[in-house]
């Protein structure tokens, strides 16, 4: 979207644009296993950035080149769904996505046992559905989710959030319009209970204080997230209840 | 209710759990933590029942293959697991086998399903089966279920008490793969929908109390309902 002249991103009240306070995340919402045909899928809104995540898997590759004699092979495909902004989006993947992809995968990799299952490959294909900033993390969140529901073993799950900075002020979860008009977004994941960060980018300019609050900010958030993932795969379960 | 509960990945669990599977518990800091969706069951002592898991071949299992293709000396068998198995000819036909006279296929096609044992496996090669013990082989009649593997212990229950249930409901005969697959047989054929619907529920509320006599009860609903005898 880039820079737009003249928008007010901090109100004279000192909340955000949409009104939210600078450590105040969007309202999320999860689901679990939204789709039948996968082994394990997800759900994930924050605000109105919609992400789903399928998990298929481990299985045997198909591409046999590719399978690792001592442990699974990740597969991240993100991809943004041509509708999900505001210009039509070509679906062919971009440098963009193919990037993220990696990035993601890499966040993943280190939480998933991949070496439970030798020479297969598990799969994950992330689908943004509709895109209002902060994909990165959502779908980092949603392919966590959509991994457990799987059934796939790994060590903790993860949630992602990202951490920008606008007319000076930080603020936790930015939205599209705070991205392209504030000076830095950080985005981070992180397994809370076993105390990793997973991804961890900046782009921007942050001063080392700034950075290491922003970076407090970021992992409180990702609590919350985590918090909430865990009760929507609890809520999958006790939805099944007898009459 | 608060003895069972879900657990999910990262969430410690008491040291003194019993784990059955160590592909879906990890040790941090000399801590057990679940890696996988489970329940936690402390009615006793705390075992930890993953709710989806994959199934992974272990030499002396009985499986049920799916027939996936035919190669010249042997058969790749799909074993509902991320390996796939491979059954020789020889071992199939208990004689030696000679690929220039005689055809494969004959004997085993695409799409057939067979009863078989894990012989060897490791995660360096993948599973090879044999036919050779009693009762296994081809199956000819009645019908596979497939259902999710973590929930066969369910389907057999404490002791085998919910397969004597169903056996003893419907009159069919019932096999429990471990990799997930069930064989069944109906002598009335009018009782395999039941048995079927019967085996979904099961897997489907596996995580949850009393179910015998739930299933007992819901199939005794069916029958009435479809007339069934």
């Amino acid at each position: 979207m880039g820079k737009q002249p003249g928008v007010k991103l901090i109100r004279e009240d000192g909340l955000r644009h949409d009104g939210r306070k600078p450590d105040e995340m969007r309202p999320i919402k999860m689901e679990v296993g939204v789709l039948n045909n996968s082994d394990g899928s997800a759900l994930v809104e924050f605000g109105r950035t919609r992400v789903v995540a399928a998990v298929y898997g481990p299985k045997e590759p198909i591409q046999r080149f590719v399978l690792l004699p001592d442990r699974a092979v990740l597969r991240v495909r993100y991809h943004m769904a041509p509708f999900s902004t505001t210009d039509r989006k070509s679906p062919a993947p971009s440098r963009r996505e193919v990037e993220l992809s990696k990035v993601i995968r890499e966040a993943l990799e280190s939480i998933v046992l991949t070496e439970k299952f030798p020479r297969t490959s598990i799969d994950i294909f992330i689908e943004v559905l509709q895109a209002d900033g902060g994909t990165r993390t959502a779908a980092i969140t949603a392919a966590s989710l959509a991994l457990a529901d799987a059934g796939i073993p790994m060590k903790a799950l993860v949630g992602g959030v990202a951490v920008g900075k606008v007319e000076g002020v930080l603020v936790l979860d930015v939205d599209e319009l705070e991205d392209g008009n504030g000076e830095a977004d950080m985005p981070v994941a992180a397994a809370p209970d076993i105390g990793e960060i997973t991804l961890f980018q900046l782009n921007g300019v942050l001063s080392r204080e700034e950075l290491e609050q922003a970076l407090e900010m970021a992992l409180k958030g990702i609590e919350k997230i985590v918090a909430l993932e865990k009760e929507a795969l609890k809520r999958k379960y006790e939805k099944i209840e007898v009459e | 209710m608060d003895k069972r509960r879900i657990v999910v990945p990262g969430e410690r669990l008491p040291p003194e759990t019993i784990v059955r599977d160590t592909n879906y518990v990890y040790e941090y800091n000399g801590e057990k933590i679940a890696a996988v969706v489970g329940l936690l069951d402390e009615r006793e002592k705390p075992v930890f029942l993953p709710l989806q898991t994959v199934y992974v071949p272990k030499p002396g299992d009985v499986i049920i293959g799916l027939v996936s293709s035919v190669a010249i000396m042997n058969w790749y068998v799909d074993i509902n697991s991320p390996y796939v198995a491979v059954l020789t000819a020889q071992d199939f036909l208990g004689r030696p086998f000679n690929p220039q006279q005689d055809e494969l296929s004959r004997y085993l096609q695409v799409g057939d399903y067979i009863k078989a044992k894990v012989v060897s496996f490791d995660r360096a090669r993948n599973p090879l089966l044999t036919v050779r013990d009693e009762g296994l082989g081809k199956i000819n009649t009645g019908k596979i279920i497939e259902i999710q593997p973590a929930k066969i212990p369910r389907v057999v229950g404490k002791k085998g008490s919910m397969l004597e249930m169903l056996k003893s409901q419907t009159g069919c005969e019932i096999f429990a793969a471990v990799n997930g697959r069930i064989h069944i047989q109906c002598k009335n054929p009018e009782m395999e929908p039941i048995l079927v619907l019967a085996i979904k529920m099961i897997e489907e509320q596996a995580h949850l109390t009393g179910l015998t006599d739930r299933v007992k009860k819901y199939i005794e609903e069916l029958k009435v309902v479809r007339g069934v005898e």
